[in-house]
């Protein structure tokens, strides 16, 4: 990380020699605006990250600019001339490549297929070159120093190994500029460090990073220049000696840390609920845990750390191989949602989409759907009650839409959100479990949101809460328990927990880096 | 309604069908005439149960193709049952059959995760290997059928009305309000909708997908006492086809085959507008096998209007 | 050690030998030289079908509408052979799987609906067209030349099964050894990556459609070459022996994943079974429960497979 950053001028619209340049690009979808005149560039061998709160519109950036689809206004200059990307291929054609978060392989395939899908060597008759196929993506993994076997079916390798895969794409089709988007979310150190080392190689040979991350450690390590943005704007982009924690966080949130998250005042009950050597899955790993009335409690890991699995596990989601759970000072089996319910359990899940919501259908009906059991009258639906219920929680969570049989699809995240926790607020909850509750919302839902969970906990509601942001679950949580690889590695009073603290107890510990190793 | 400004793929659609029915009434001799649509009433109440049972199916986003062999089958027991034992056998065992069918249906859906639509064309096959053993491929008769009150069901009137059509009508009131006004309605969208964060909402989707089935098998064995009894035989293969008459009733009505829209009213204009083209094509002399020509095109242009007026949303 | 993984995933073949053994042992007249060249007779049929299905359900889609087109083509191949001569009648009866596969493809991938939906309904309208050229009775040929081309022999083998063979071998290089393959298996192990990477998705499946197509109208030639005459009703419910053949052949109906040697294998072992249970003396009426019963036992199988190589990742 040696390279010096290039002198700044004022605006980032000055730079000479960018690769790629966005000028003015705004973008907005049906409700939303997702970006609005933003400039942003990319020079040759350098490392531009890109910061921002969920929502903040970066993945509307790095899609744009890699050609998922087009910007309402504003132009694109590639290489000094204006273009317009058709397709991601196109924009790869070019030689633009988006690493996605999520693997864009295909399983069934070997590595040195996967390096050239969609641009086979082909001989005459359409036969497929295989001996080219093969000595070529092993000249790839070579040059990218990967000790990969390039026969290996990639559904085989692990996780990291497979970005190996997608990064050694980067290189076979020459790209001249790569776009990271979260691309340790589920590495170990060790992986995370490798990919460091080849990022470094890429700048090397002039290419062009830029790099979206949640993780400040790695933006201030990495990056050369930082540009955040806010609300679909950007609020400024920082170079050399003023790339620093204190800056990004300012831009990022737009005012301190402190003054942005309310803590609930702790006014702790009774146990609700205590789980010991509590197994999910094959993992010989058990947690222990247990939470009281108007608690927070924050769970913080990895992702892939097991602390989804864990919550499903409490939910009846998912078997459990070993373990007691207590309710209320009770044992008690939870074999199902159903059962979890009855106890007085809420859960809201991390895929909000997927998991949370029946996007073809209204908005009254998705809130009452956890208890449409209790908004039954002599074998009938009490549809008055249903739509009072609605009209409270429409009321009492400003949940913005038209009417109650408004599609939910076509709402905001923000509202799609509070429609969730209405649903589970429906079923008068005693503990309820919120899974990522602010992915992906704007930041003054996300703000509604943190004052909802504060007041919940006031009102003697136990609160568990899944976050990968770090100020989240720290300006939220009583409490905050980490997780790594299943197995609890720490109990913190929140107050006096620091973001080192934390990452500290969810990276694997140094001596378990041999077994890691995986291929 | 809310979408008025701007017609709606499925609107359009249905304007065609309707436009094709006036054509054909200005054209047909006779479709409109009292008599011809009593008659058209009483031969679609068999389909129109049947589809009532299979829009629950389809709401909850899976399909059913056993309907058409399992009415075979429930047709030439109820037949060969009501001589042999008595006309009460007839009307009972049909329905257990159907239920009985409806639970394997279930069992192989619900709780074995099987992909429905390959499945039940397996069940498809095996009831009509069983009908056809239990007819030795022989046809099955009632000897004679002036001198049974089981021939009521499918020939009597009541007040100018056939009774097939007042069954068919009970059933889809009841069915409507299961749907329309019942918990285990709602749960039926919600599984169709997305089955997932209907089980994330402590929603037993299994059992509800199951007991889609059920009601399916259950109308489609009730279906059958109604057509053995109009027609006083059945043969192993009388329902064959069925399915895909049945299936093209209930998504032209506009019951996605996606999951989580549709409804009774809609399945009842599907199955109405679909027998007055049938009956059409008849009329005009056209062999029977035109209809299925005309199954092919419905079906493409409804799937076609349901992809379109959801745009982006591609079935899985 | 390669080959005893292989079996050990595909044991279709082991059912195929265990029900070989089986058919020796129990009848008298399973294994004789004519009745095994029936089996492989038997076999050809389907096996057409399932040589052709095996590409479509690799790239992830289904065609159930095989079974009429074989009526179809076997229908015009008679019909047509009076006014155009025997030439322009095969090629008429090919040029109509063909058409079909092509308008098949083209409906799965413009209107973005599953391909269930879209060939359940071809099922039925091709079967219509069938009857709307044929009517209610069966056709039969003017004269012995489409015959006489069944008799031809390549080698110990008559043309039928040599075509199947050949279609085997070819349909097998194709999947492993073209770019075309290879791409049908990434559409089939994910749409989405497949896309993404540029690949012309729309046209590989339509390909796939079209082959498929056209070897169900081989098949339908074939058929009414071996009877000399044909029905509309022909070819029916071989859609479902072709896709349990398939499935049983380790091919994963959700795609990516399979090839033509277990669907050969999973044909082989089916001709064996009917063919058995027919020395048995089993009733006709029979067959076609314990056609639905292995469809099931097939989707129950493509299911713990499919788990089980899912837990071990």
């Amino acid at each position: 990380m040696s390279i010096a950053p290039q002198p700044l001028q004022s605006q980032p619209e000055a730079t000479q020699g960018a690769i790629i340049s966005l000028e003015g690009v705004g973008r907005t979808f049906p409700g939303v605006i997702a970006l609005s005149d933003v400039t942003f560039d990319v020079l040759p061998g350098e490392v531009h990250a890109l910061c921002g709160e969920n929502g903040a519109g970066k993945s509307t950036l790095m899609r744009v600019m890699a050609g998922s689809f087009p910007q309402d206004s504003g132009t694109i200059s590639y290489r000094g001339e204006t273009v317009t990307f058709a397709s991601p291929m196109d924009a790869k054609r070019r030689g633009i490549l988006l690493i996605h978060q999520e693997i864009s392989l295909v399983p069934e395939l070997s590595v040195a297929e996967n390096i050239f899908l969609g641009d086979f060597p082909k001989l005459r008759g359409g036969r497929l070159d295989t001996k080219k196929l093969y000595r070529d993506a092993e000249h790839v993994l070579e040059d990218c120093g990967y000790d990969l076997d390039a026969h290996a079916i990639v559904g085989d390798l692990s996780l990291a190994r497979q970005q190996m895969v997608e990064i050694a794409r980067a290189t076979a089709f020459n790209c001249s500029v790569v776009i990271f988007d979260e691309p340790t979310g589920a590495l170990t150190n060790q992986e995370a460090e490798a990919l460091f080392v080849t990022i470094d190689r890429l700048k090397k040979r002039g290419v062009g990073i830029v790099y979206i991350s949640h993780k400040m450690k790695e933006v201030l390590t990495l990056a050369d220049r930082v540009t955040v943005l806010r609300d679909g704007k950007v609020t400024g982009t920082l170079s050399g000696e003023k790339i620093t924690e204190r800056e990004i966080t300012r831009l990022m949130i737009g005012r301190s840390l402190d003054s942005y998250f309310h803590r609930a005042r702790r006014r702790i009950g009774e146990e609700v609920l205590r789980l010991e050597g509590f197994g999910v899955g094959g993992s010989a790993k058990t947690v222990d845990l247990s939470i009281r009335a108007g608690e927070i409690v924050g769970l913080y890991g990895l992702v892939g750390a097991g602390r989804s699995e864990l919550m499903e596990a409490v939910f009846g989601l998912r078997k459990i191989t070993s373990g007691k759970l207590s309710w209320c000072g009770q044992l008690r089996e939870i074999s199902s949602p159903k059962d979890a319910v009855r106890l007085g359990i809420g859960f809201v899940p991390e895929d909000r989409k997927e998991q949370g919501l029946v996007l073809g259908l209204g908005a009254r009906d998705n809130t009452s759907m956890a208890s449409l059991r209790r908004l039954v009258r002599f074998g009938f639906m009490d549809t008055i009650k249903e739509q009072s219920i609605f009209e409270k929680y429409r009321e009492r969570l400003e949940i913005k839409v038209s009417t109650a049989k408004t599609r939910v699809g076509t709402l905001s995240g923000g509202n799609q959100q509070k429609i969730v926790l209405a649903k589970w607020m429906a079923t008068a909850p005693k503990l309820l479990i919120l899974d990522e509750p602010t992915r992906g919302i704007d930041v003054n839902a996300k703000a509604e949101v943190h004052a909802l969970i504060g007041e919940l906990a006031e009102s003697g509601l136990a609160v568990i809460l899944i976050s990968s942001e770090m100020p989240e679950i720290i300006g939220l949580s009583h409490r905050i328990v980490t997780i790594y690889q299943g197995e609890v590695t720490g109990d913190l009073a929140a107050e006096h927990v620091t973001e080192d603290m934390l990452v500290e107890r969810v990276m694997n510990p140094p001596e378990r880096f041999a077994d890691l190793l995986i291929g | 309604m809310k979408d008025i400004g701007r017609p709606s793929a499925r609107q359009l659609l249905i304007a065609a069908a309707v436009l094709v029915l006036l054509t054909g009434g200005a054209t047909v001799p006779g479709l409109f005439s009292f008599d011809n649509i009593t008659q058209m009433l009483r031969q679609i109440s068999v389909t129109g149960i049947i589809a009532l049972g299979v829009t629950f199916v389809v709401i909850a986003g899976r399909l059913d193709l056993t309907v058409g062999s399992l009415l075979s089958l429930c047709a030439v027991v109820a037949i060969t049952l009501h001589d042999e034992i008595s006309p009460v056998a007839a009307v009972t065992v049909p329905i257990i059959i159907g239920l009985v069918v409806g639970c394997i249906n279930g069992f192989l859906v619900a709780i074995l995760r099987l992909n429905s639509l390959i499945a039940t064309l397996g069940m498809l096959s095996v009831l009509q290997a069983v009908a056809l053993v239990w007819t030795s491929g022989q046809n099955a008769l009632i000897d004679r059928p002036e001198a049974t009150w089981f021939a009521v069901i499918g020939r009597g009137y009541l007040l100018d009305v056939p009774i097939p059509v007042l069954i068919f009508l009970l059933l889809a009131a009841l069915t409507a309000i299961l749907l329309g006004m019942t918990r285990f309605g709602r749960e039926v969208f919600s599984v169709g909708g997305n089955e997932i964060a209907s089980r994330f909402s402590s929603i037993a989707a299994r059992q509800v997908l199951f007991t889609c089935y059920m009601i399916s098998g259950t109308l489609t064995g009730m279906a059958a006492i109604v057509f053995s009894s109009r027609v006083m035989a059945a043969q192993n293969n009388s329902g064959s086809g069925l399915e895909l008459q049945v299936l093209s009733a209930v998504i032209l009505g506009g019951t996605s085959l996606a999951g989580g829209d549709g409804g009774i009213g809609r399945t009842i204009i599907g199955v109405v507008l679909l027998g007055f083209i049938q009956n059409a094509l008849l009329l005009i002399g056209l062999p029977y096998y035109v209809q299925w020509l005309v199954s092919w095109v419905v079906i493409i242009g409804v799937v076609w209007a349901d992809v379109a007026s959801r745009r982006g949303r591609v079935l899985a | 050690m390669e080959s005893v993984r292989y079996l050990a995933r595909n044991p279709v073949w082991l059912l195929g030998l265990g029900l070989f053994i089986f058919f020796s042992v129990t009848t008298s007249h399973f294994l004789t030289a004519y009745n095994l060249s029936n089996v492989l007779f038997q076999c050809a049929l389907v096996g057409l079908l399932a040589t052709g299905l095996t590409p479509v359900i690799i790239s992830g889609n289904i065609d159930l509408s095989v079974g009429a087109v074989v009526g179809l083509s076997s229908c015009l191949v008679i019909g047509m052979q009076e006014q155009i001569g025997l030439a322009g009648a095969i090629a008429v009866a090919l040029g109509s799987g063909l058409c079909l596969g092509l308008l098949n493809g083209l409906a799965v991938e413009r209107l973005g609906v599953s391909s269930f939906i879209i060939t359940l309904a071809g099922m039925i309208g091709t079967r219509g067209l069938a009857f709307l050229y044929a009517g209610d009775t069966s056709l039969s040929a003017i004269d012995e030349q489409l015959y006489d081309l069944t008799m031809l022999h390549v080698g110990p083998v008559t043309l039928i099964p040599f075509i199947f063979l050949t279609a085997v071998l070819c349909f097998q290089w194709m999947l492993r050894r073209t770019v075309h393959g290879r791409n049908t298996y990434a559409i089939g192990g994910s749409r989405s990556a497949s896309t993404n990477a540029g690949i012309p998705v729309s046209r590989h499946v339509v390909i796939n459609f079209i082959i498929c197509g056209l070897m169900a109208a081989i098949c339908g030639v074939a058929m009414a070459a071996n009877l000399g005459a044909a029905t509309p009703s022909y070819g029916k419910d071989y859609e479902l022996w072709a896709v349990i053949a398939v499935v049983l052949g380790g091919t994963r109906l959700r795609g990516g994943k399979g090839d033509l040697i277990g669907t050969f294998a999973a044909v082989l072992a089916l001709a064996i079974l009917r063919n058995g249970l027919n020395m048995l003396h089993v009733a006709p009426f029979y067959i076609p429960g314990i056609m639905g019963l292995a469809l099931i036992a097939a989707l129950v199988l493509d299911r713990q497979l499919n788990r089980a190589s899912k837990t071990a990742e």
